[in-house]
């Protein structure tokens, strides 16, 4: 089977500027959207405590949040996963103990229904959370910092900026998913962007290895032209792979559970976007940044040998 | 036909041989088993475990295997029936000899034991249990260090016999006024630490001539590093009386220290005996003044403190203690002619402090007060004195008479059976260095471990079967190599799991089913290299031997990223995210390796030795 028998020959480079409306529109919209909603951030950031319970039947939420209601400040009640089960989530207030408010919450559940069983306990000091937050942005603009210079070493200044606002455009949209859709932001949703990350460039690092080549064989050729082949030849390639590892996280997202939602859904996302970004988005700032046969010209041929026959 | 180096070969199958070597652990399952432990906390040898079988067996609940693993003994049973049998047996028969803890065990071979092959270690959100983060209060450490400089100054002064007169503290500096200001250099020569630990000054106020003194920086430090370390040893033989497999107690950071339970199911109840902190203070009876009077009167006699008995009688303790829980080496419980009792061991200082205080008051009595400290629970009320969340008891426990001049050895009596142990318990485990509080905790429920295991694997056995039917569908023959190639990389990726016996959490299952969607990414990008030399119009073999070489240096760029975004991951990540950052890590390796020279070598040996190819099966 062969879904692209020949090289196809899309002028994508041709339309570029839409795109860029697109990009710039999707964009703008998630800083917006990241102002004007807030992310809905786990307690591993803000601190607290997240309780979760099962009950033998289904559970009654509105009961659950009638007891707890008043003796606790804005108690979070919903279902988690399936209608047994109930997440309970606290925000501390200053000076709690939150390890004894995980107990009260507790004792005071199983007071009004002594069969509930608690699965799950979550307490994060409001300390911890700031530092996991920190600790968070830092290892962000590590992974930037890390890849920018590996990329700005590897290729012409050119490609590297282009690669890297590429990569940069994705975890945007990935957040402003996140703060339209409201789903809970926490540590292994930000673990899922930085795989992302490394994911997305990867696909802008398959391509440019491939600018890079073409620039080398066909000097004759416009920029525009070199981008649009070279984008063409990888095509095959970057939707087989987006697809497959499309498949297993759409699998991880529908078997994975409630505990890996947020995650499934930052990886499923950030696949779509990264593949989109590195087709539309890198290759075209490339282009208008004026990236030419010329610029290419000092670095060493990278084409490999091929053996001879014995 | 091409040349492909014999060696690689013989490179690929050495790999895939230990890989599976070092994977074959983890397909045996684990078995319910019980550890035992001494209950002196010395190493269990064979004549324990030969008493421990033969008690079973006469039970009739011989245990599937038995061996013995640091120091303790692994009793593996068929099934839970037979596990919770055998415990009863195990108690009932042995007269409370060793500690008891319930847990799972690999089902692995003895051989493999034997040679230290295990499987993956699963992490505490796939095994059920309990994870805290303790934060320790250094400035708390530090007070107390003070406090003891306070006390110490006026014991060597008066063993000098220099007359001084108060004795204060503030900001780490102790400040003691001599009476005569003759006795300066006698007081500061008294007060020198041999080790220079401490700076001394003098001078002259208008309180008289006094000495101050303070720690030095690098002492400070160690103080801070003695105080983090004596925390986490305390912690780890309070986890170990708790009796749970495998816990881990680790310094994380400065001043956290991350304790985790797997199997506990009440972090509550842990956190009770691990947060509890119980001291001793050994004090004289004042004997001269009637409590009563000072409990109704209000007023306490100078060099006195007023205490309660357990059964609320008031009772008048000397200030001067004799000796507390810091200089207690040993704690333990026993039963002496059918009475319960605990035996304290005391270290030199400790031993020689008693000798003197006995020495001149056999006859009278000595307290020992039981001061412990612990969190309050919501609406729990506090029976001594409260600042915060903390509540502080102090309980006579016993008020006995002095029977014979004491040292470094000596029981302590009148006690119930549990209080007892429970005594000796929080007792031996030693008094914490500095106060903590838990910053962070999480619990994950048994059932909901099982839960997270079995969701893990779904996704990835339906996400391989989906993978391995695409790549045979789109690329055919070819594909089923690629299928091969990421079996054997699953494969190589479990195996250095269990080698490094990295901890596996539900986000690194996650790890492991993304995983497969960038392993396959190697093979589709050599195979469309191919496909295209082909339609380029070459013959087979250099259309492959172009393939792997043009695709490599595009492999290498591209999985560099990947691997930087999970080394950055694994630097700042903690706990389960960790984890997700050493599968990603790992798995990019693995799957250079299986992708660019076990996928070459199996193409090779298929397709490569035939003089005469006119099609592939691409």
């Amino acid at each position: 089977m062969e879904f692209f028998h020949k090289v196809t020959t899309y002028p994508f480079m041709h339309t570029r500027r839409m795109w860029y409306g697109v990009s710039s529109v999707a964009i703008i919209a998630s800083i917006v959207l990241l102002f004007w909603h807030g992310l809905n951030l786990g307690i591993d950031f803000t601190g607290g405590v997240v309780l979760e319970f099962q009950y033998p039947q289904k559970a009654d939420l509105e009961k659950t949040r009638a007891t707890l209601e008043g003796k606790f400040t804005h108690p979070q009640v919903q279902n988690f996963g399936d209608d047994r089960t109930v997440a309970v989530r606290l925000l501390p207030q200053a000076n709690q103990d939150v390890n004894a408010v995980s107990k009260a919450v507790m004792d005071e559940l199983q007071r009004v229904d002594p069969q509930v069983k608690l699965q799950r306990a979550e307490v994060v000091g409001p300390q911890v959370g700031e530092e996991l937050t920190n600790q968070g942005g830092l290892a962000i603009l590590f992974t930037f910092l890390l890849i920018g210079l590996y990329t700005w070493f590897r290729f012409q200044w050119k490609m590297g900026i282009s690669a890297i606002i590429a990569t940069l455009h994705d975890p945007l949209i990935i957040l402003g998913f996140f703060a339209i859709t409201q789903i809970t932001f926490d540590l292994a949703v930000l673990a899922a962007i930085l795989a992302v990350i490394g994911y997305s460039l990867n696909d802008t690092v398959v391509v440019f290895d491939r600018v890079r080549e073409n620039f080398h064989k066909t000097r004759r050729a416009s920029s525009e032209e070199v981008m649009d082949a070279s984008i063409n030849q990888t095509l095959s390639r970057t939707i087989i792979t987006s697809g497959a590892t499309l498949l297993v996280v759409v699998v991880l997202l529908i078997m994975g559970g409630e505990t890996l939602r947020g995650f499934s859904w930052a990886l499923t996302i950030g696949i779509i976007v990264g593949t989109y970004s590195s087709i539309y988005v890198a290759g075209a700032l490339a282009l208008d940044m004026k990236l030419s046969a010329r610029d290419l010209m000092e670095h060493k041929e990278e084409t490999s040998k091929v053996d001879a026959m014995p | 036909m091409y040349q492909f180096s014999r060696w690689k070969y013989w490179l690929v199958i050495i790999v895939v041989v230990l890989g599976t070597l070092f994977a074959l652990p983890n397909v045996f399952g684990t078995a319910p088993a019980l550890q035992l432990s001494r209950n002196d906390r010395a190493a269990m040898d064979e004549a324990g475990q030969q008493r421990v079988v033969g008690v079973l067996e006469t039970a009739k609940a011989a245990p599937e295997a038995s061996y013995l693993e640091k120091d303790r003994l692994v009793l593996r049973f068929a099934d839970p029936q037979q596990q919770a049998a055998a415990r009863d047996a195990i108690i009932k028969g042995t007269s409370g000899d060793y500690l008891v803890a319930l847990s799972d065990v690999p089902r692995t071979p003895e051989w493999m034991r034997k040679v230290g092959l295990k499987p993956m270690s699963l992490g505490l959100d796939l095994r059920g249990g309990v994870h805290f983060v303790y934060e320790v209060d250094i400035q708390g450490a530090l007070a107390q260090a003070v406090e003891r400089m306070e006390r110490d100054v006026r014991t060597s002064l008066r063993d000098k016999r220099i007359p001084y007169g108060a004795v204060t503290s503030s900001s780490g500096v102790v400040r003691v006024v001599l009476r005569n200001a003759s006795d300066l250099q006698a007081a500061m020569d008294a007060l020198k630490a041999p080790d220079g630990s401490l700076q001394i000054t003098s001078g002259e106020g208008a309180d008289g001539a006094y000495v101050e003194m303070r720690m030095t920086p690098p002492e400070l430090k160690r103080r801070q590093d003695v105080a983090i370390e004596q925390n986490i040893t305390t912690l780890r033989n309070r986890v170990d009386e708790l009796g749970i497999a495998e816990p881990i107690v680790t310094r994380q950071a400065a001043n956290r220290i991350v304790v985790q339970l797997p199997g506990v199911q009440d972090p509550n109840e842990a956190i009770r005996v691990l947060g509890a902190t119980a001291t001793l203070e050994f004090r004289l009876v004042d004997e001269a003044n009637n409590p009563y009077e000072a409990e109704s009167s209000k007023r306490v006699p100078i060099g006195s403190k007023l205490y309660k008995e357990r059964n609320g009688r008031p009772i008048l303790l000397k200030r001067e203690m004799i000796a507390t829980g810091e200089q207690l080496t040993d704690a333990s419980s026993s039963f002496q002619e059918g009475q319960p009792q605990v035996n304290v061991k005391l270290d030199a200082r400790g031993g020689q402090s008693m000798l003197n205080a006995t020495r001149d008051n056999v006859g009278r009595r000595m307290a020992v007060v039981y001061i412990a400290k612990k969190q309050l629970a919501e609406g729990e009320q506090c029976k001594g004195v409260r600042s915060g969340a903390i509540c502080t008891e102090e309980d006579v426990i016993s008020a006995a008479t002095i029977q014979s001049v004491l040292s470094s050895s000596f029981r302590i009596t009148g006690l119930q059976a549990n209080e007892a142990r429970e005594l000796a318990l929080l007792l031996r485990s030693g008094a914490l260095a500095a106060p903590q509080t838990i910053v962070e905790q999480r619990s994950v429920g048994p059932s909901l471990g099982a839960d997270n295991i079995r969701r893990g694997w779904h996704a990835m056995a339906v996400g391989l079967v989906l993978t391995f039917a695409f790549m045979a569908m789109y690329y055919r023959a070819f594909g089923w190599i690629a299928n091969a190639v990421l079996a054997a990389n699953l494969v190589l990726t479990v195996g250095l799991l269990s080698l490094l016996q990295a901890s596996l959490s539900l986000p690194g299952i996650a790890a492991v089913v993304f995983h497969l969607g960038i392993a396959v990414d190697a093979n589709i990008l050599i195979y469309e290299r191919i496909r295209e030399e082909l339609r380029a119009g070459n013959s087979p073999l250099s259309a492959i031997n172009a393939g792997f070489e043009k695709a490599f240096a595009t492999i290498a760029d591209s999985n560099v990223t990947t691997l930087i975004a999970g080394v950055v991951l694994f630097a700042f990540g903690t706990g389960t995210i960790r984890s997700f950052a050493i599968v990603m890590t790992l798995g990019i390796l693995t799957s250079l390796f299986t992708s660019v020279v076990g996928s070459r070598a199996l193409v090779h040996w298929i397709w490569g030795r035939r003089a005469r190819l006119a099609h592939l099966p691409i």
